[in-house]
């Protein structure tokens, strides 16, 4: 109803805004940080299966699938770039992969877990219970984890969309970009919780 | 726009950041195929720590922020270590 | 433009018409003077409902045996009961209704940050809400684990506890966005001249908390995630028959909520450092020291979870850990106490409603604190663990801290939000009803709990009937005493005198700049501020 009424405009709404968005992050942070913490708790007290475990996973497509998060983390990266430099097509084409390496990451990440459900690793089902409780415990943060961050993923390509069709629209533009930013800051907080899930799950050893 | 001129980070910079990520990532998956014992685990978080350096101060722009934001994100990597501590107070001297 | 905005300042916010009419104008609307009524008023709605649940539970308890209810239906009240209190009422109490109203107009500033997140997160509460109360309407019958979800009884239990905790997680975003809100508020958006030591204490204490809503309510939140997923799915993470530690569950659920009793306590703390200087026409003593007490609680606060585990299982050495945490967070608590006090000392007193909460909020915040320290200390705690003793405790702070300093806020500012006068005299008598009635209640349970009553249990031996009959007796004062106060606060802001005296009180605040009530935009001109926050001088 008060639209009209501006606190802050120009520079200081887009430092509101990368402000508001950061301490957003501080939360996603903490939200796998508490993860962490519950991992860190079962694999201190189930050592080996956890190793074992981890050994079922495949480190081929996990490494593949780390590869195609740096780089999609890299163009987004670029198409801010490429906004500050007022070159719409350069900024659409990053933000257009980016969205595609995600996609990438997402069918990976289909078959991957296709894998681990049809030999039975997964929660609540018997052959799991057979394996013994590290097992049980392993999959379950598997799924969780892996799945919480494919969450995240899902949502940032919605995210990445919106402003890629903004880009298009012209309603990015090199005065006035910080959506882009804050969809930059959020693709690059996926990468780095990724970057930590990658050695956790895939390389115990 | 502004008197605050914000820093761009040319292509080539970020070609170079990813090659760095990379040769890290190369790296982790090298050294957990070695047998290190324990150190295996402490190596790979060291490197996913200096990855998620990496990308914190060039990708999320952290490195030319000001010191506030630099505080901020360190005080949270802190407090998480804190209560990880906290609570390992429990779980390694349970009996 | 100049004309529009002109007018805007003319109109308080209350008789403001925007876009949208009736109902809409205020559900629609960003203005965070409207929000702050809009939690108000769900609020208080809610905090009849859970003091009526709780008046259940007293009259349940007035004799042993089946008196008006049984076990099943009691696990149900006492569930319902803590999470109304907790996640509906307490949490975003003071920081969502005077938080909001006030925080902008303390730092001169016209509105929150981002005015359609402070609409959103009344939202998500809101939704959060439906769905707390869909559990009790739907599938098995009532939840019944305690407002504390403890595995492995919450995914093991036929009861519908899903809803309830998705419902909790859904008004965590609430939390997290008023948080946000309020950081950035707080960093960006002071008036020229207003230096971080010179902002007043009721802010500092809304940043202190800001900040342990952002940091502390994710892990909550993955906490009830993990309990749905372990009851949807069965992963297995909590559950002991596979693998899961249950103490784990308890370790990251007091990760938040014991940070959150700091969510309740910091603005309540906050609101006493207004009144108390205003009314007793001083300077706050150690205005510095209070502001470090409040940051140091916050941090302190994060690590002392482990005192709600004592008798869990955990190891010595977490043991001695926590009871040493517990007892440094004391410290500054106490400080505060000693400044309060020492800022009345030879100040020339106001004796009205707002500051006999004030004073009152002293005395049950210094026997609640004191009962904590002994529950912090590990040998008197493994005796009256689980007993009413605790009960007693966390009332006293949580019900007594917060509730004594919301009751005070909403007297010391009611003329300001909504333009009228209360009738003193009955705002007196409510507030003796509801002191009386607070002690009467909650006093006996703590002899109760030393003598072995356990809480939770519909029923008891007969040996602690007299206790629990001056309890219950109590209990009924208690809720006549709301009544009273809840009624002359409805009629006063229908009916009341009207006024428009800028500073009803003598305070030194900017909020007291503003007309009243406040006009839209708060501030005709945002005001340069030279001096500190109580300069009675």
């Amino acid at each position: 109803m008060n639209s009209n009424i501006s606190h802050a405009h120009g520079h200081d709404e887009h430092e509101a805004s990368k402000f508001g968005m950061w301490l957003f992050i501080f939360t996603e942070l903490l939200l796998f940080g508490g993860l962490l913490i519950v991992y860190a708790v079962y694999r201190y007290r189930n050592p080996a299966a956890f190793q074992l475990a981890g050994e079922e996973l495949d480190v081929m497509i996990g490494t593949v699938n780390t590869v195609i998060l740096l780089i999609s983390s890299m163009t987004m990266a670029m198409s801010i770039t490429a906004i500050q430099k007022n070159d719409r097509r350069m900024a659409l084409i990053f933000l257009g992969t980016t969205i595609f390496l995600a996609v990438v990451f997402m069918v990976n990440k289909y078959f991957e877990w296709g894998e681990k459900i049809s030999y039975g690793f997964f929660p609540d089902t018997t052959s799991l219970h057979e394996l013994g409780q590290g097992t049980i415990l392993f999959f379950g943060l598997y799924f969780v984890m892996t799945g919480l961050h494919a969450l995240h993923i899902i949502i940032g390509v919605v995210f990445i969309g919106y402003i890629l069709f903004k880009v298009q629209k012209s309603e990015i533009h090199s005065g006035n970009y910080y959506l882009l930013e804050n969809g930059g800051l959020y693709w690059h907080l996926v990468d780095l919780i990724w970057i930590f899930l990658f050695p956790l799950f895939y390389l115990i050893h | 726009m502004s008197e605050h001129k914000s820093h761009v980070t040319g292509y080539r910079t970020h070609l170079m950041v990813l090659a760095a990520l990379l040769v890290l990532t190369s790296i982790t998956v090298g050294i957990t195929r070695l047998e290190l014992g324990p150190l295996n685990t402490t190596a790979a978080m060291l490197i996913a720590g200096l990855k998620a350096f990496i990308v914190l101060a060039w990708f999320m722009h952290l490195k030319f922020e000001s010191a506030f934001y630099k505080i901020m994100v360190t005080l949270v990597f802190i407090l998480f270590l804190l209560i990880l501590l906290v609570t390992f107070f429990d779980y390694w001297f349970r009996t | 433009m100049n004309e529009q905005i002109a007018t805007h300042h003319d109109v308080s916010y209350l008789d403001y018409r925007g876009k949208y009419k009736g109902i809409f104008a205020w559900i629609l609307s960003t203005d965070h003077k409207r929000i702050g009524l809009l939690y108000l008023y769900t609020i208080m709605a809610f905090f009849v409902v859970g003091a009526i649940l709780g008046l259940m539970m007293k009259i349940e308890l007035f004799a042993p045996g089946k008196t008006i209810m049984g076990p099943q239906a009691y696990n149900s009240f006492f569930t319902l009961h803590g999470i109304i209190m907790i996640f509906v009422i307490v949490i975003p109490g003071l920081p969502a209704v005077f938080g909001n109203f006030f925080l902008p107009l303390m730092l001169g500033a016209k509105d929150v940050a981002f005015p359609k997140l402070n609409l959103a997160s009344w939202y998500f509460y809101i939704i959060g809400i439906i769905v707390v109360l869909f559990s009790q309407f739907m599938g098995d019958g009532a939840p019944d684990t305690g407002w504390t979800f403890y595995a492995p009884y919450s995914f093991k239990t036929q009861a519908n506890v899903l809803p309830a905790i998705t419902g909790a997680f859904i008004m965590g975003f609430s939390s997290i966005a008023t948080g946000i809100n309020f950081i950035v508020t707080i960093h960006r958006m002071r008036a020229p001249g207003m230096t971080w030591f010179k902002m007043p204490l009721f802010p500092w204490t809304l940043y202190a908390t800001a900040w342990i809503q952002l940091l502390a309510t994710p892990i909550i939140g993955i906490t009830l995630l993990l309990i749905i997923a372990e009851r949807t799915m069965g992963i297995g993470i909590f559950d002991p028959a596979l693998g899961g530690d249950p103490i784990l569950y308890q370790h990251l659920f007091w990760t938040y909520s014991h940070p959150a009793v700091y969510i309740m306590i910091l603005p309540a703390m906050g609101v006493i450092s207004e009144i108390i200087p205003t009314f007793s026409r001083k300077s706050i003593f150690g205005y510095k020291v209070i502001v470090i007490s409040s940051l140091a609680i916050a941090f302190i606060g994060s690590f002392v979870w482990g005192h709600h585990m004592f008798t869990s299982g955990m190891s010595g050495v977490s043991l001695f850990a926590f009871s040493f945490l517990t007892f440094l967070v004391a410290i500054p608590s106490a400080i505060k106490v000693f400044n309060w006090v020492s800022t009345m000392h030879k100040g020339s007193l106001l004796m009205r409603t707002p500051f006999f909460w004030a004073v009152s909020f002293l005395w049950v915040f210094m026997i609640g604190g004191l009962s904590g320290l002994m529950l912090g200390s590990l040998a008197i705690n493994v005796h009256v663990h689980d007993t009413h003793f605790v009960v007693a405790h966390f009332h006293y702070i949580v019900f007594g801290g917060t509730g004594f300093a919301f009751f005070g806020a909403i007297h010391y500012w009611f003329p300001k939000m909504f333009g009228r006068r209360y009738d003193a005299s009955w705002a007196n008598i409510g507030w003796l009803t509801f002191f009386i009635g607070f002690n009467t209640l909650y006093l006996p349970m703590f002899i109760l709990g030393i003598q072995g009553m356990p809480r939770r249990y519909y029923d008891y031996l007969a040996e602690f009937h007299s206790g629990n009959i001056i309890s219950s007796f109590g209990a009924i004062v208690l809720i006549s005493g709301i009544l009273i106060i809840i009624t002359n606060l409805i009629r006063s802001a229908r009916h009341g005198e009207k006024t428009s005296v800028m500073n009803t009180w003598g305070g030194k605040t900017l909020e007291w700049t503003v007309p009243t009530p406040p006009p839209l935009e708060n501030f005709d001109e945002i005001p340069i501020v030279t001096k500190g926050p109580y300069d009675y001088n």
